[in-house]
């Protein structure tokens, strides 16, 4: 199939899909916010650059979360308008879902954990 | 919904909708694949919780700061990080009708998500080969299951773009190929933000831990 066609098909009635495309400035730009994402939590972890543990551990996960927000604009395009806004109805329900399942879970077991005899003591008072 | 009765020669009544307006094809194709990934999307959730859950019942055995090896987590991330990049160029090339140079960025594309399989592969069959099987440990069957998924969903994105590839070959950038490309590259982009997740949650926090 030629090309004319289609753009004539395209023009006749412009129906695309109320995606937001990327340009290619908007594809590096998320390229290069996420592999300066990427690198900084290997390098905090891989050398050691922060004292306590518990720091590093919140700033990688601080820096995962605005990597998938940089992936979800600039890769994913997503936008409010996207869609008629359902795509990001979609989204904001399953981050719900999502941290209620994780968030629960999480909780849960750790509770049973902390609440489980540990073996040691069983072993002593028999 | 209105309803009109056209009387023919036979006498039977034909209906037909009075207010029908036809959607174009693939009309709402792209929010439908949104949310099928959205619940691809609860299905990692369930994964990550697992892992969450499990991941530090080790039952004596190998602990993630044995196992794993950043540096070779760190070329994976980069494989994946660079095949949606070209994934993008191959969709900018697409939007300008260049068939061959969108055909190149999917292969360029391909070889990335071959690289990351592969890099996958190798550092699964190493870890078995040092007993870290999945039946091992609560953490290593929460590992696998988790990390192999991610492998699983790359495997079939590789096998979907060799498709699109060839129907792009011989049908050239055609309306529906176009709505293809596009659900791929969703799903491909998606899999990358999924593997943040991975790289983050299971190597560097395991490693740290």
């Amino acid at each position: 199939m030629n090309t004319d066609t289609h753009a004539a098909h395209a023009d006749g009635h412009h129906h695309d899909d109320g995606h937001a495309h990327g340009t290619f400035s908007t594809y590096m730009l998320g390229f290069v916010l996420s592999v300066v994402l990427t690198a900084i939590p290997f390098w905090l972890v891989m050398s050691g650059a922060l004292p306590s543990k518990q720091i590093t551990a919140l700033v990688i996960m601080a820096f995962a979360v605005v990597q998938i927000v940089v992936h979800m604009i600039y890769f994913l395009h997503m936008s409010p308008k996207s869609e008629n806004g359902w795509s990001m109805m979609a989204l904001i329900f399953t981050i719900v879902m999502v941290a209620i399942a994780l968030s629960g879970s999480l909780w849960v077991m750790n509770h049973l954990n902390s609440n489980m005899m540990p073996i040691h003591e069983m072993t002593g008072m028999k | 919904m209105t309803v009109a009765v056209n009387p023919t020669q036979t006498g039977e009544p034909v209906f037909y909708l009075a207010d029908e307006h036809p959607h174009p094809e693939g009309y709402s194709t792209s929010l439908g694949f949104w949310i099928y990934l959205m619940s691809d999307c609860l299905i990692f959730a369930m994964l990550f919780a697992a892992f969450g859950v499990l991941g530090a019942n080790y039952a004596a055995g190998p602990a993630p700061k044995d196992l794993f090896d950043l540096n070779l987590v760190a070329v994976n991330t980069s494989m994946l990080l660079l095949s949606s990049i070209t994934y993008g160029f191959a969709m900018l090339t697409m939007q300008q009708n260049k068939i061959a140079q969108t055909q190149m960025w999917l292969l360029i594309t391909g070889l990335f998500g071959v690289a990351f399989i592969s890099i996958e592969l190798t550092e699964f069959a190493h870890m078995i080969h040092e007993g870290a099987t999945p039946q091992r440990s609560a953490f290593l069957s929460a590992f696998f299951t988790l990390v192999g998924t991610h492998g699983l969903h790359v495997s079939c994105g590789l096998i979907w773009l060799v498709t699109l590839m060839v129907q792009v070959w011989r049908f050239g950038l055609i309306e529906a190929n176009r709505r293809r490309l596009m659900c791929l590259s969703m799903f491909w982009h998606f899999l990358d933000v999924v593997w943040i997740g991975v790289f983050t949650f299971v190597y560097l926090l395991g490693v740290l831990r």
